[in-house]
C-alpha cells in the first residue's frame, strides 16, 4: 500500500462542451473552452511549477511562477489564469522562463525559515519541491534579511497550527474558506513585506469565525496552516480510501496512516459526494476511537445493581444466547426483539435484523431511523412510490431556487450546506422554513429571498399554504401534471387545497408567518427556474411529519419540479448511514428494499435463502417496545450501536421500558446511557476497524474499509453473526462482502451492487441493477416509481401538544456543526472546545419577563419532566420559542420531551413541547438521582474473569 | 397522554382517522384499517380490537369502524 496522492490540475474543470485545440510543448492537445493553459498542460503530462494554483479553487494569479510562453503573444503570461484560445503554441520551459522562475523562487525562499529538515512538512511540502522544481540552487539575497521568524505560531485551534513565519502569501487558504467552505473567515492583513492572513480581526482560530473545516490546512502549500497530528507523529506512509462515519452526507476520506496509527483524515478529492472538502468531524473527531473510554471486554451481570463482570465473548454470547431463549420459552416468541444501528454498516444492519427475523422467529426490528426519518419513509412511498430521496449532491449546482424546510445545513449537514452555500452566491434564490434564524438565513454573501419563520408545529399548514398559492394563482405545471401524475387525485388534490381555509391570510392567525411572505415565497419556488427542497428533522419530527412530507412531495409534483437534475425532493439524512439502515430491512412491517412482511413471495425468497419459516406480521416499532415492556410483554432486546435512552424521547417513560427487560444487551464502543439497563454488554468497533458500506443521503453506496485491528477483537458483524449462531439460526460468512452479495441476491434494486463494482466505481446509487448498472443518480425521470405520482391530501391538525398557562413556550431541539447527536463520539474528542454544553437559546424578552441573564442556570420544564442547563440569550429564535440541542448526557434534554409523536411512524415529536423555563440554583433531582445510577451501573468489578 | 395502554392505542387509531378524514368516508375508514393492519403489531391489535368490541370509548367514528372490521389476529 502507498500513499494515494491526487492529481492537482492547478484550476477547475471546465464544464463547457465546446473543445478548443492548442499545442503545448509541441503536442497537440483539446481541452474544454475556458480551461486554463496550466490544466490543459497537465492534460498532455506537462506539469507547470505552481504555488497559488490548485484545483479546487479558482485561479489566482499572485506568484508568477507558473508563467509561460506563446508564439506571438508579448510577455509571459500565467498559465493559471490564462485560459486556452484555438490554435495557440504554447512553451512551458524556456531560457527566459528558467530564469523568471528562479528569480520568483529565490525571493520566496529568502524570506523563509530554512528548518526543512526538521519541519513537519518534510516531503509535503509545495514550497520545498518548487524549489526542486525550478532548479534553485542558491539564494543570492542570502537569509539575513528581515523576515518573519519572530511571528511565532496560533496554536489556539485543537486540530491545526498556524505557523505564521512560514507563510508564503499565497492566498490559497483565504479562498479555500470563501468558495469551499463559505466561511469567510480569513483575510490577508497589513500590506506588502508585512502582510501575513488573519483569521477575523486578527483573532486566534479557534475564538473566529472558522469553523476548523480543514479547507485551509488542506489548501496550504506550506507547513504554515498544518494538522497537529502530522506535527506530532510524523508524515503518514500509506494511505486507504473510507467514508466518513458521522452524518449522512457521506464524505469520502482519505485515512492517512503510518503503520497502524492513523495520522490524518484527508477528504478525497474524487468522493462523488463531497468533492474533497469534509467539515471539523469527519476531518477531525476521529479520537474517540482511541479513547480510554472505550470497552474492550465483554461483560455481563444479572442485575443492573450489581457491577460488572468482564467474561470472554464465549460467555458472553452463550449467557445473552440461553437469556433470550428463555424469555421466549417463558413469554412466548415475540417478547424479545431488537434495534439495529444507522451508525453501523449495510452488512451489519442486515445481519441484526436477519438475526431478529430468522433467529428469533419474530418481526421486533427497528432501527433509530424510527425517530428522525421514518415519516420520509412513509411520505416519499405514498406519492412516488420509493423511499429515498430523488437528487444527487452535484444536482444543486442545477438548482435555481431552493427551498429549505427543517433543516439547518450549515451545522448538520456542513459539507453539502457548503455546495449549497456556493450555489447561492453564484446567485441561485434561497426560502429557508424555519422557526430558527438558522445560519444559512444570512450568512456571507448569502441573504434568503424569504425566511419564514412559522409557529413550531405549523408545516402542514404553511405548505399547504404555498400549495394554495400555486393552485389559486395558476402557477401550476398543468402539462407535466397531466403526464406524469394522476390527474383525478391531482384535481381532487388541487379542489382541496384552493380552499379558503388553506390560504396564506387564513393560516396566518397560527403559523404566525405574514401572508405576503408565503405568497412570495410560493411564486419564487413555482416560476424561478429549477426549484429544489431540501427539508430535515424540523419537517419529520412532528406529530403530523409524514403530512409534510406529502404536502412537499405535492408541491413538486404541481410545480414540476422532479425528474431531472437541480430540482427534487432531498431528506438530509441525520446519521450516516440512515439510508441504508431502512434500505437493509430494519423497519419491522418490511423486509430488506421496503417490502413488505406480509408479502408471501418476498417472505419466501427470504425463507428459501436463509433456511427458516418467517413470521408474517409486523413487529414492535421502538416506542411500542417500550410500551410493551412496561406492559410486560416485552423482556428481552439487543441493541446494536444505539443510544435509546439519551436520544429518544420522554426519557422517564423509556428508562421504565428498559428498567423492566429482564435481558438487555447493549453492543457499543462505551458504555453509554441505555448500557445503565443492561445485562449484557458487547463491545463494539469503529468504523476504522471493519469493512462494510454505508448509504449516504443521495442513496450512494460507499465502501468503509478497514484500516487497523479491531482494538476490541471482532468487527460488529462477527459479533452479530457468534450471536445468531448461539441461538441456533447458522451464518457464516467469511467477510462483509459475501454479506453484500445476499442482500444484492435478494432485493431488486441492489442487484447490481457488489464490492468488486463499487472498487471499480468508487460508489454506486441504487437502484442499481440491469436497468441502472452504475446506478442512478437522478430518480423518478421520465415516470414515478409506483408509476403515477399520487397526490395527498395534507389537513393540517394542529399538535396535542399545547401551551398554556402552565407551559408557556415552545421547545424545539437541533443540533450543532461541532457534535453528533448524542455526543458519544464527539464528546470524546477535542470537538467539545466549540461546545462543552448544552445551552437553552432563548428570546431576550421572554428571559427578561423571568429575570434571566446570559449565563445563568436555569430550569426547563414540561408536562414530561425537568432539567437544567445555561441560558443563552438569542434573537435567532423567536418570542415564545426556546431551543436546544441533545448533546449531553447530563443535561437529557429528552427528559423534557414528550411521547407524542407522528400518527404514521410514530416517529416522535421532538421538535415541539410546551415547557416553561425559570431560573434554578443547578440540577434537577431526576439529574441527581440519574447521575447517581449511571455512577453505580458503570461499576466494572475489579478482578475480571480470565 | 398516559402510557395506559388502551388509551394510547385510541389516541393512536384517532390521529390515523384524523390524517385520513379528508378522503370519502368510506375511503377514509379502509385507508385507516389498512394502516393499522399494515403498521400495528398483533398485541397492539388484538388489544384495540377488544377495546372496540367492549364498546371503543374514546374512539372517533372512522377509527372505531376501521378497527371493527380488522381480520382477527392470528396466534403467533
Ligand atoms: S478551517 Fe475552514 S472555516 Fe476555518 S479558516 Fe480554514 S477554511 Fe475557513
Ligand atoms: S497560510 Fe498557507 S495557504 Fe495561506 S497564504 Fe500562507 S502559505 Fe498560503
Ligand atoms: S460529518 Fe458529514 S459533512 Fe462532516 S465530514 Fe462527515 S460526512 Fe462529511
Ligand atoms: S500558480 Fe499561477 S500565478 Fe501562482
Amino acid at each position: 500500500m502507498s500513499l494515494i496522492s491526487d492529481i492537482d490540475y492547478g484550476t477547475p474543470v471546465s464544464k463547457s462542451e465546446k473543445l478548443v485545440t492548442l499545442t503545448i510543448d509541441g503536442m497537440q492537445v483539446s481541452v474544454p473552452e475556458g480551461t486554463s493553459i496550466m490544466r490543459a498542460a497537465m492534460e498532455v503530462g506537462n506539469k507547470i511549477p505552481k504555488l497559488c494554483a490548485t484545483d479546487m479553487l479558482d485561479a489566482f494569479g499572485s506568484c508568477r511562477l507558473c508563467l509561460v510562453e506563446i508564439e506571438g503573444r508579448n510577455g509571459t503570461p500565467a498559465s493559471c489564469t490564462t485560459p486556452v484560445a484555438d490554435g495557440i503554441v504554447v512553451k512551458t520551459q524556456t531560457e527566459r522562463l528558467k530564469q523568471l522562475r528562479k528569480g520568483v523562487m529565490e525571493l520566496y525562499i529568502s524570506d523563509h525559515p530554512l528548518d526543512c529538515l526538521t519541519c513537519s512538512a518534510n516531503g509535503d511540502c509545495e514550497l520545498q519541491e518548487m524549489a526542486g522544481v525550478v532548479g534553485l540552487r542558491d539564494v543570492r539575497y542570502g537569509y539575513e534579511g528581515e523576515n518573519h521568524t519572530h511571528l511565532g505560531k496560533d496554536e489556539s485551534n485543537p486540530y491545526f497550527t498556524y505557523e505564521k513565519s512560514k507563510c508564503i502569501v499565497c492566498n490559497r487558504c483565504v479562498r479555500a474558506c470563501e468558495e469551499v467552505q463559505g466561511t469567510f473567515a480569513l483575510t490577508i492583513s497589513g500590506r506588502g513585506f508585512d502582510s501575513r492572513v488573519s483569521p477575523g480581526m486578527n483573532e486566534p482560530f479557534l475564538t473566529s469565525e472558522c469553523v476548523s473545516c480543514g479547507a485551509c490546512v488542506q489548501s496550504c502549500p506550506t507547513a504554515t496552516l498544518n494538522e497537529k497530528s502530522m506535527v506530532e507523529i510524523g508524515t503518514p506512509e500509506h494511505a486507504v480510501v473510507t467514508t466518513c462515519a458521522y452524518c449522512g452526507v457521506g464524505c469520502a476520506f482519505k485515512a492517512e496512516m503510518r503503520g497502524d496509527e492513523l495520522v490524518r483524515m484527508v477528504p478525497y478529492k474524487d468522493g462523488k459526494a463531497n468533492r474533497g472538502h469534509s467539515c471539523v468531524k469527519g476531518r477531525f473527531a476521529y479520537g474517540y476511537a482511541t479513547h480510554q473510554d472505550r470497552i474492550l471486554k465483554p461483560m455481563i451481570r444479572s442485575s443492573i445493581s450489581e457491577p460488572w463482570q468482564e467474561v470472554t465473548y464465549e460467555e458472553a454470547i452463550q449467557y445473552a444466547a440461553s437469556e433470550f431463549k428463555r424469555i421466549q420459552e417463558k413469554y412466548g416468541k415475540r417478547a424479545v426483539g431488537g434495534i439495529t444501528s444507522s451508525r453501523c454498516t449495510n452488512e451489519e444492519t442486515y445481519l441484526v435484523q436477519k438475526l431478529i427475523r430468522g433467529g428469533f422467529g419474530n418481526n421486533n426490528v427497528d432501527t433509530c431511523a424510527r425517530v428522525c426519518h421514518s415519516p420520509t419513509g412513509y411520505g416519499l412511498s405514498q406519492t412516488y412510490g420509493t423511499s429515498a430521496g430523488t437528487q444527487d449532491f452535484d444536482s444543486v449546482e442545477q438548482s435555481d431556487v431552493v427551498l429549505i424546510i427543517g433543516a439547518n445545513p450549515t451545522d448538520g449537514h456542513p459539507v453539502f450546506g457548503s455546495r449549497l452555500k456556493k450555489r447561492l452566491r453564484e446567485g441561485a434564490k434561497l426560502i429557508v422554513v424555519d422557526p430558527r434564524r438558522t445560519d444559512i438565513v444570512r450568512s456571507p454573501h448569502i441573504e434568503a429571498a424569504f425566511h419564514l419563520a412559522l409557529k413550531p408545529g405549523t408545516n402542514v399548514a404553511i405548505v399547504t399554504a404555498l400549495a394554495h398559492v400555486i393552485v389559486t394563482e395558476g402557477l401550476v405545471n398543468e402539462a407535466f401534471v397531466r403526464e406524469r401524475c394522476d390527474w383525478e387525485d391531482f384535481q381532487e388534490w388541487a379542489a382541496f387545497v384552493a380552499d379558503e381555509r388553506h390560504s396564506p391570510e387564513a393560516v396566518e392567525k397560527y403559523t404566525k408567518v405574514p401572508a405576503e411572505l408565503v405568497r412570495g415565497a410560493a411564486r419564487l419556488y413555482a416560476t424561478g427556474g429549477n426549484g429544489a427542497i431540501y427539508y430535515g428533522l424540523g419537517v419529520t419530527e412532528h406529530s403530523q411529519g409524514s403530512t409534510t412530507v406529502m404536502a412537499i412531495a405535492n408541491l413538486a409534483m404541481a410545480t414540476g419540479n422532479i425528474g431531472r437534475e437541480g430540482v427534487g425532493v432531498n431528506p438530509l439524512r441525520g446519521q450516516n448511514n440512515v439510508q441504508g439502515s431502512c434500505d437493509m430491512g430494519s423497519f419491522p412491517h418490511e423486509l430488506p428494499g421496503y417490502r413488505h412482511i406480509s408479502d408471501d413471495a418476498t417472505r419466501a425468497a427470504f425463507e428459501a435463502m436463509w433456511g427458516v419459516h418467517l413470521d408474517d406480521e409486523p413487529g414492535l416499532r421502538i416506542p411500542n417496545m417500550f410500551d410493551a415492556a412496561v406492559e410486560g410483554t416485552y423482556k428481552g432486546m439487543y441493541v446494536q450501536g444505539e443510544d435509546i435512552l439519551q436520544s429518544d424521547p420522554d426519557t422517564k417513560h423509556v428508562s421504565a421500558g428498559l428498567a423492566a427487560l429482564e435481558c438487555l444487551v447493549v453492543q457499543d464502543l462505551f458504555l453509554n446511557e441505555t448500557a445503565n439497563y443492561a445485562h449484557v454488554f458487547l463491545p463494539g468497533c469503529t468504523f476504522l476497524e471493519k469493512d462494510g458500506t454505508f448509504t449516504n443521503a443521495e442513496r450512494r453506496i460507499q465502501r468503509v474499509r478497514k484500516v487497523m485491528a479491531p482494538k476490541n477483537g471482532y468487527a460488529d458483524w462477527e459479533v452479530t453473526q457468534m450471536l445468531a449462531n448461539a441461538l441456533g439460526f447458522k451464518m457464516d460468512y467469511a467477510h462483509p462482502g459475501a454479506i453484500m452479495d445476499e442482500i444484492a441476491a435478494l432485493t431488486p434494486s441492489f442487484t447490481g451492487v457488489s464490492y468488486a463494482k463499487l472498487d471499480e466505481l468508487g460508489s454506486v446509487q441504487w437502484p442499481c441493477n440491469e436497468k441502472a448498472p452504475t446506478g442512478t443518480p437522478v430518480m423518478h425521470i421520465g415516470g414515478f416509481v409506483r408509476g403515477k405520482g399520487k397526490f395527498m391530501l395534507t389537513e393540517y391538525v394542529p399538535t396535542d401538544e399545547k401551551t398554556g398557562p402552565r407551559f408557556p413556550l415552545l421547545l424545539t431541539t437541533g443540533r450543532i456543526l461541532s457534535q453528533y447527536n448524542v455526543g458519544a463520539q464527539t464528546r470524546r474528542t477535542a470537538n467539545v472546545a466549540w461546545h462543552p454544553e448544552d445551552v437553552l437559546e432563548i428570546h431576550p424578552s421572554d428571559a427578561e419577563n423571568r429575570g434571566i441573564h446570559e449565563g445563568d442556570y436555569v430550569k426547563l420544564e414540561s408536562r414530561s419532566g425537568s432539567t437544567s442547563l445555561k441560558a443563552v440569550i438569542s434573537e435567532r429564535v423567536a418570542p415564545g420559542v426556546v431551543y436546544t440541542t441533545f448533546h449531553h448526557p447530563v443535561t437529557q434534554a429528552n427528559v423534557v420531551t414528550t411521547d407524542f409523536s407522528d400518527w404514521a411512524t410514530n416517529c416522535p415529536e421532538y421538535k415541539v413541547t410546551a415547557v416553561q423555563v425559570s431560573r434554578s440554583n443547578g440540577p434537577t433531582p431526576w439529574q441527581e438521582e440519574y447521575e447517581d445510577l449511571s455512577r453505580k451501573s458503570r461499576r466494572i468489578a475489579a478482578e475480571a474473569a480470565e | 397522554m398516559s402510557h395506559n395502554s388502551d388509551e394510547k392505542l385510541v389516541y393512536m387509531a384517532n390521529q390515523i382517522a384524523t390524517a385520513f378524514a379528508q378522503q370519502k368516508h368510506d375511503a377514509a375508514v379502509v385507508a385507516t384499517r389498512t394502516h393499522i393492519a399494515k403498521f400495528w403489531d398483533p398485541r397492539m391489535r388484538a388489544k384495540i380490537t377488544a377495546h372496540a368490541a367492549a364498546g371503543g370509548a374514546g374512539l372517533s367514528p372512522i377509527a372505531k369502524e376501521a378497527v371493527d372490521g380488522l381480520p382477527p389476529v392470528k396466534a403467533a
